[in-house]
């Protein structure tokens, strides 16, 4: 069944509404019917349906409070989505509406009851009460949670990748009401190419639902003219239902439009994003029926929505008058005016009001809204008689009405500008919240602020304000000579907001923070308990933390809380406003992921031999070959073929540098730890790399391929803070070399075994590989199987073996060439698995496993590594000081019998009951047959032949025994073969 | 997203940059005391306001000079490393 819009006004009130086409939705499981262009909320009201949402904590009805997506009353989930605004989420057919936090449903929610109990549920009750006993947390946290949650994350949702916008504009202007159409127009006049960034369906801001003057036609004509030429300007992009969520450095903004991101740079940015009305603080001001001023003139003229029946307007300011007579021409009864101030306004306002016979209330608030039964709506209110300060004189008399609409004055939507460097800043002589730091370094070139967010607020000015803005960003972008700008200034500005509109009540529920229900009692009591600064206070009482983030509670939290401290509140600051300003879609933001994955040429004959891939760094690399339930037996053949046979590794990944030039030499020289300008031709050299700390950070070899030419390897994961280190240091010696990083230029293989030879020579034939020609240590250039190739003796596996390095583009084939040429030698491809048992049977040091941050060449056994005879390398100066001061530990090699439990990498070696190091590297040897590994110990237990503790994972101590390394082969006369 | 202007290639989100410390004075690692020396290694003076320092933009592996102002985060210039460093000095410095 389908609720009547009872409560709808004729044309031409509803001008956001086409009322050609309705749509129908439902909420709560009841079906229900608006106009395109109605808003959740809207549609809901214009049924007669009041009640939207349920608070957090005590689960009191909650309805409309601000019509512009600025509160939490109107959080509904819409499907799969939670936490929608309900005001300003326009309806489409079909959409499923369901209340949030709700026990039970949303007309009789059980949980209603913690209202009752409110004062049994202080500030900070969740710290104080739900620790003890020890571990009874997590019990009340899953009811906790539940009681508290918002809506409902749907984890099966299926997601969307939603790719972002780059945009760049010369002036992005925030917020197209009075002054940003005013500045924007300005500023496209003077040439500057504009975004004009609006959150609403209509630009115009408060041009579409505020009343100037009591002429209620007043300003019609100039409002509609400015839209249009803005809306035809070439210069002008109008984005409208956008919003700018954060404004990061150099004026970079995050904007969502309802389809995806915009990561917008702005050469400069006005922000004329307005101002939040202010709530008073009285008793039961959260109750459905009590909405802000411009709520119910939104309702009136964007939505034909009349807002209630009989209504009492409370204010401060001029905009309560408007509200007075556009409540009387939507047919509202209107049973007093409220005017907080000691002082009447102008007088052309109060004759009109006078004249429809609205009684007025001059120094009157209320003292407390009467409810409904259930809480669902009021039925009237007790007013508060008040002096000037604020100061509760005495309770007034009963008024009777179902609508109450209040301002207690506004605060600037300054949260963006603050994102940048702006402040909000209390000035007590106006009762208001101002935008402060813009004349900042780093701000004032780039970025200004106009309209009412600026403190400008009677509307020919906010057009004037604008129009400086657009002018004053002409001339910052040179696109204007006229430098003499005059400031606006507004001496209504003083005039907006009351000073104190805070009434306590001795059955408080005097809510100034409806999202997380803190009422006046609970920031004092917080500020009483000893958290004083405002930062602390909401901390500890949640204040302006909920979905709204202060928009309607900084203000008065910032009174409330420097009273109850004895502040005085002059210039006091609200705390950090940090961004999104609003809710960002998670989607919108994960979008595509741009991981990059490095695959070796060899990637598709890895795949082909069913290798399991596994990642290093950003490379995938072949762990082993083969069947994963026989994964062990697999490794164990691959390592068995290149002790007895013949085997081949893939070694693309590592890092691959070519160093050239005049001064090639000298510059490895000062790089690197050994000595190398001296270099023989076609001769490898060991090659490490220590910081200037004297710490070990990366080895691999060198090759000397002609005087000015050197070839050098890195291990994979360190090539590119080597390459970026080289380049640092040349930077400053300015010797003449040019380094390049090759090393995706370049794919690799070891191919190891004792049968190598015999497979290379197959496959080489310009090349001399006898063991006199190209003996260990040896580089040979030429060509293998046809492929243009530089041919290494290296050992790093222990046995006879070749790294034949080609241009990437044929590592497939020399790939395939090889393996085709050690068939019916048995040759197998081998994984990194084998790979890391076979070096450390051989007792090689892998830097980055077997060191850390703090290894230096003396804990590594590696001293021999560093020239003796250089003046200079990197870190040599570290090295010679570390030389002279005693070691804290030692990195050796130690065994364990075959039949001992395997201990892990990283298990703890002991000293006596202190930790002595740590164990890097660890295997059982098949050939050895006997567990070996690469630990340090502490300097003293570094003797061979030492026993020494270690600590297994599951907590039991072995003696293990430290001997000399390599383990396999001690004489390595198998590599030199 | 701040922008820095790198001396090779423009003006760029800061995000392809890297800091790479202050440009110090190297003290003569041949000659200093062994206190002159670790105190170049691990004592950092950390002033604030304008600082001479090392950047590269990743992307293309180029280092440069920048002089930033620490205290408000403005990157005054940017020029390259030889403007600072114009011939080879010797390996201590």
């Amino acid at each position: 069944m389908t609720s009547a819009n009872n409560m709808r006004l004729a044309e031409p009130r509803g001008k956001q509404l086409n009322r050609t086409r309705t749509i129908q939705f439902s909420f709560e499981g009841r079906v229900y019917q608006g106009y395109e262009g109605d808003t959740i909320a809207s549609a809901l009201a214009a049924c007669g349906q009041r009640v939207l949402s349920r608070s957090f904590k005590y689960h009191r009805p909650r309805g409309i409070l601000s019509m512009s997506g600025q509160d939490s009353h109107a959080l509904v989930q819409v499907g799969d989505e939670p936490s929608v605004r309900a005001d300003t989420r326009l309806i489409e057919e079909g959409m499923q509406v369901m209340a949030q936090n709700v026990f039970g449903s949303l007309e009789r929610d059980f949980a209603s009851v913690l209202g009752l109990l409110g004062r049994f549920l202080p500030v900070g009750f969740y710290y104080k009460t739900f620790y003890k006993p020890k571990g009874v947390w997590p019990f009340w946290e899953k009811l906790i949670r539940r009681l508290a949650g918002l809506g409902k994350v749907d984890r099966h949702t299926r997601t969307q990748e939603i790719d972002k916008q780059y945009r760049f504009c010369d002036v992005a202007v925030i917020g197209a009401g009075p002054a940003g159409l005013s500045a924007a127009l300005q500023a496209a006049e003077a040439g500057a190419k504009v975004l004009l960034i609006e959150e609403s369906v209509l630009p115009g801001g408060s041009f579409n639902y505020a009343r100037f003057s009591a002429d209620s036609n007043h300003l019609v004509d100039t409002a509609a003219s400015l839209v249009n030429k803005v809306k035809q300007h070439e210069n002008i992009e109008l984005l409208c239902q956008c919003q700018c969520t954060g404004w990061f450095e150099d004026n970079w903004l995050s904007v969502f439009t309802p389809e995806k991101l915009l990561k917008l740079r702005a050469t400069t940015v006005i922000l004329a994003g307005g101002s939040f009305e202010q709530p008073a603080v009285f008793r039961n001001n959260d109750l459905p029926g009590v909405m802000l001023n411009a709520a119910a003139q939104k309702l009136i003229h964007l939505y034909g929505v009349k807002p209630g029946q009989r209504a009492v307007v409370m204010g401060c300011n001029a905009d309560a008058y408007g509200t007075v007579l556009d409540l009387l021409d939507a047919g509202v009864e209107v049973a007093a005016l409220l005017d907080m101030r000691a002082e009447p306004g102008e007088t052309q306002w109060l004759d009109a009001i006078r004249e429809k016979n609205v009684s007025i209330y001059q120094g009157y608030g209320v003292y407390e809204a009467l409810a409904l039964p259930g809480n669902k709506g009021i039925r009237g209110v007790i007013t508060a008689q008040l002096d000037s300060d604020g100061h509760f004189l005495g309770q007034g008399e009963e008024i009777s009405c179902d609508l109450l609409c209040m301002n207690a004055g506004y605060t600037p939507a300054a949260q963006l500008i603050c994102h940048f460097g702006g402040r909000l800043e209390y000035d007590e002589g106006h009762g208001m919240l101002k935008l402060r730091g813009m004349e900042d370094a780093g701000i004032r070139e780039k970025a200004l602020a106009a309209g009412s967010v600026n403190a400008v607020f009677e509307i020919e000015k906010v057009m004037a304000d604008g129009r400086r803005a657009g002018q004053q960003v002409a001339s910052l972008l040179g696109l204007s000579t006229d430098s003499e700008i005059d400031a606006i200034s507004d001496s209504s500005a003083g005039q907006q907001n009351f000073p104190w509109p805070i009434v306590p009540h001795p059955q408080a529920k005097e809510f100034l923070d409806y999202d997380e229900d803190l009422q006046i009692g609970d920031i004092e009591r917080a500020v009483a308990e000893g958290y004083e600064d405002l930062n602390l206070v909401k901390r500890y009482s949640t204040v302006v933390m909920g979905p709204s983030q202060g928009r309607q509670s900084a203000l008065n939290n910032l009174r409330i809380a420097g009273r109850a401290a004895g502040r005085a509140l002059q210039g006091e600051t609200v705390t950090t406003q940090r961004p999104p300003f609003h809710p960002e879609p998670i989607q919108m933001l994960a979008g595509r992921s741009f991981q990059p994955v490095r695959r070796t040429a060899m990637h598709q004959q890895h795949l082909a031999l069913d290798a399991h891939m596994f990642p290093v760094g950003l490379w995938l690399r072949p762990a082993y070959y083969g069947k994963q339930n026989e994964m062990r037996l697999q490794i164990e053949e691959e390592y068995l073929s290149v002790r007895n046979r013949v085997g081949l590794i893939d070694v693309s990944t590592l890092g691959k540098l070519e160093i050239r030039g005049e001064d090639a030499g000298e510059f490895i020289n000062r790089f690197y730890t050994g000595k190398f300008d001296k270099q023989a031709l076609n001769q490898l050299g060991y090659a490490l790399v220590t910081d200037e700390t004297g710490v070990v950070i990366d080895d691999g070899v060198t090759c000397r391929l002609h005087e000015r030419h050197y070839y050098v390897t890195t291990t994979t994961g360190g090539v590119d803070a080597v390459y970026r280190n080289m380049l640092k240091w040349n930077a400053q010696w300015r010797l003449k070399v040019d380094i390049a990083n090759v090393t995706s230029a370049f794919a690799g293989v070891n191919l190891a075994g004792p049968d190598s030879r015999k497979v290379l020579a197959k496959i080489c034939k310009d090349i001399d590989i006898s063991a006199e020609v190209l003996a260990y240590g040896k580089v040979g250039v030429g060509y293998v199987a046809g492929i243009p190739a530089r041919v290494m003796r290296v050992g790093f596996v222990g046995e006879l073996g070749y790294e034949i390095h080609v241009p990437s583009g044929q590592g497939a084939s020399l790939w395939e060439a090889i393996m085709s040429a050690g068939e019916d030698m048995g040759i197998k491809a081998v994984g990194i698995e084998a790979q890391r048992l076979l070096r450390l049977e051989k007792g090689h040091v892998i830097i980055g496993q077997d060191t850390d941050g703090l290894s230096t060449l003396a804990e590594i056994g590696m001293n021999w590594a560093a020239s003796k005879k250089k003046e200079f390398f990197i870190g040599k100066r570290s090295i010679d000081i570390l030389k002279s001061q005693g070691l804290s530990r030692k990195l050796i090699g130690f065994e364990l019998p075959g039949d001992a439990p395997l201990p892990q990498e990283a298990n703890l070696t002991l000293r006596g009951e202190d930790i002595a190091g740590r164990i890097t590297s660890v295997a059982r040897s098949p050939v050895l047959n006997r567990i070996v590994g690469l630990a340090y110990v502490h300097p003293e237990q570094s003797e061979i032949g030492t026993a020494f503790e270690i600590k297994l994972s599951s907590g039991t101590r072995i003696s293990a025994k430290v001997v000399d390394t390599p383990f396999y082969d001690p004489e390595t006369k198998r590599q030199a073969l | 997203m701040k922008i820095m202007h790198c001396p090779l290639n423009g003006p760029r989100n800061i995000s392809e940059f890297a800091y790479g410390g202050e440009v110090v004075d190297v003290p003569d690692s041949i000659n200093c005391s062994d206190r002159q020396w670790a105190e170049y290694l691990f004592i950092d003076d950390n002033s604030s306001g304008l600082v001479r320092e090392w950047w590269i933009h990743t992307p293309s592996s180029y280092w440069f000079i920048a002089e930033r102002n620490r205290s408000t985060n403005e990157i005054v210039k940017t020029y390259p490393a030889s403007d600072l460093f114009s011939e080879d000095t010797g390996p201590a410095a």
